[in-house]
């Protein structure tokens, strides 16, 4: 399963790997913003995407609604400190299918994966 | 200041530490800084705009940033890491991230984090409340978090 890390913070993403590597998920391409995931799209599409809200040169939200414009079914994360719920409603009013909140710990990390996962259709990742 | 927003910034000091390090955190008395009072050598700064505006600056001595900077990336850090001012930095990011979603009634956006080191280095900005300084002290070392914050509107009713 490949998994796309969107984040700005390189200390976060490998927070992130480690996590994935413990679901077995290790085949992941990191972005460092908005507009170099989309590079990352054009060349290969994901089963999975997590994504940061603020970032510089393109934002979180800004990128999830370009994936949308295309692409209604790649299964997306928030992952963000942004917890208000204006916001988590923002995120999922552009097309997110899950969401957490940061700071976050690897069981959560893990089991909003598996769920989001789930919930998509996807064969779900094992322990 | 508001004693909501430095009741959000404790919950989010004890909720960041424990959540991400299992660090438990001890708060103590919060004071106003004097104007010349030093920082500390490394600082993780977060601004805020919208309806709460300021900054938000975690301070540490150097072997106190480090060993947090090693424990929040769960991978031993110093000031040469490539990684070492975006740990601190992404610490701060959810410190004041966290604190937010506490001010009740006020909308603000956080900036994206800065990060200074150098021994002796000030932090200062104009037209905003001075820093009011809430110690901290962990198995890890004391570090101080400084916030300066002025509202912009009138909070809207509760559950609004």
């Amino acid at each position: 399963m490949k998994i796309l890390l969107v984040d700005d913070s390189r200390t976060i993403r490998n927070i992130q790997k480690n996590t994935l590597k413990t679901l077995n998920l290790t085949d992941v391409t990191e972005a460092a913003d908005g507009l170099e995931a989309l590079s990352c799209l054009a060349n290969q599409r994901p089963d999975l995407m997590l994504v940061d809200w603020n970032m510089p040169n393109m934002d979180g939200i800004t990128l999830i609604k370009k994936v949308r414009e295309t692409d209604k079914t790649l299964p997306i994360i928030m992952v963000t400190t942004e917890a208000e719920k204006s916001r988590v409603l923002e995120a999922v009013k552009a097309g997110v299918n899950n969401y957490v909140v940061k700071p976050f710990t690897a069981e959560t990390l893990s089991e909003k994966i598996q769920q989001t996962m789930a919930k998509c259709g996807a064969a779900a990742p094992t322990t | 200041m508001d004693v909501t927003f430095v009741n959000a910034f404790v919950g989010s000091i004890l909720n960041v530490f424990k959540t991400m390090m299992s660090v438990e955190v001890k708060v103590g008395k919060p004071l106003l800084k004097q104007a010349e009072l030093v920082t500390a050598e490394v600082s993780g700064i977060i601004g805020l705009s919208g309806e709460v505006q300021g900054s938000v600056i975690l301070s540490f001595d150097m072997p106190v940033a480090c060993a947090v900077a090693s424990a929040f990336a769960g991978a031993d850090m110093n000031p040469d890491s490539a990684d070492f001012t975006d740990a601190i930095g992404e610490l701060a990011n959810m410190v004041a991230g966290n604190a937010k979603k506490d001010f009740h009634g006020y909308e603000a956006s956080i900036s994206l984090p800065s990060v200074i080191i150098g021994k002796g280095h000030r932090v200062s900005q104009s037209k905003v409340s001075p820093f009011l300084v809430i110690p901290c002290e962990t198995k890890l070392g004391k570090f101080n978090v400084e916030v300066a914050l002025i509202t912009a509107k009138v909070p809207a009713a509760a559950g609004a």
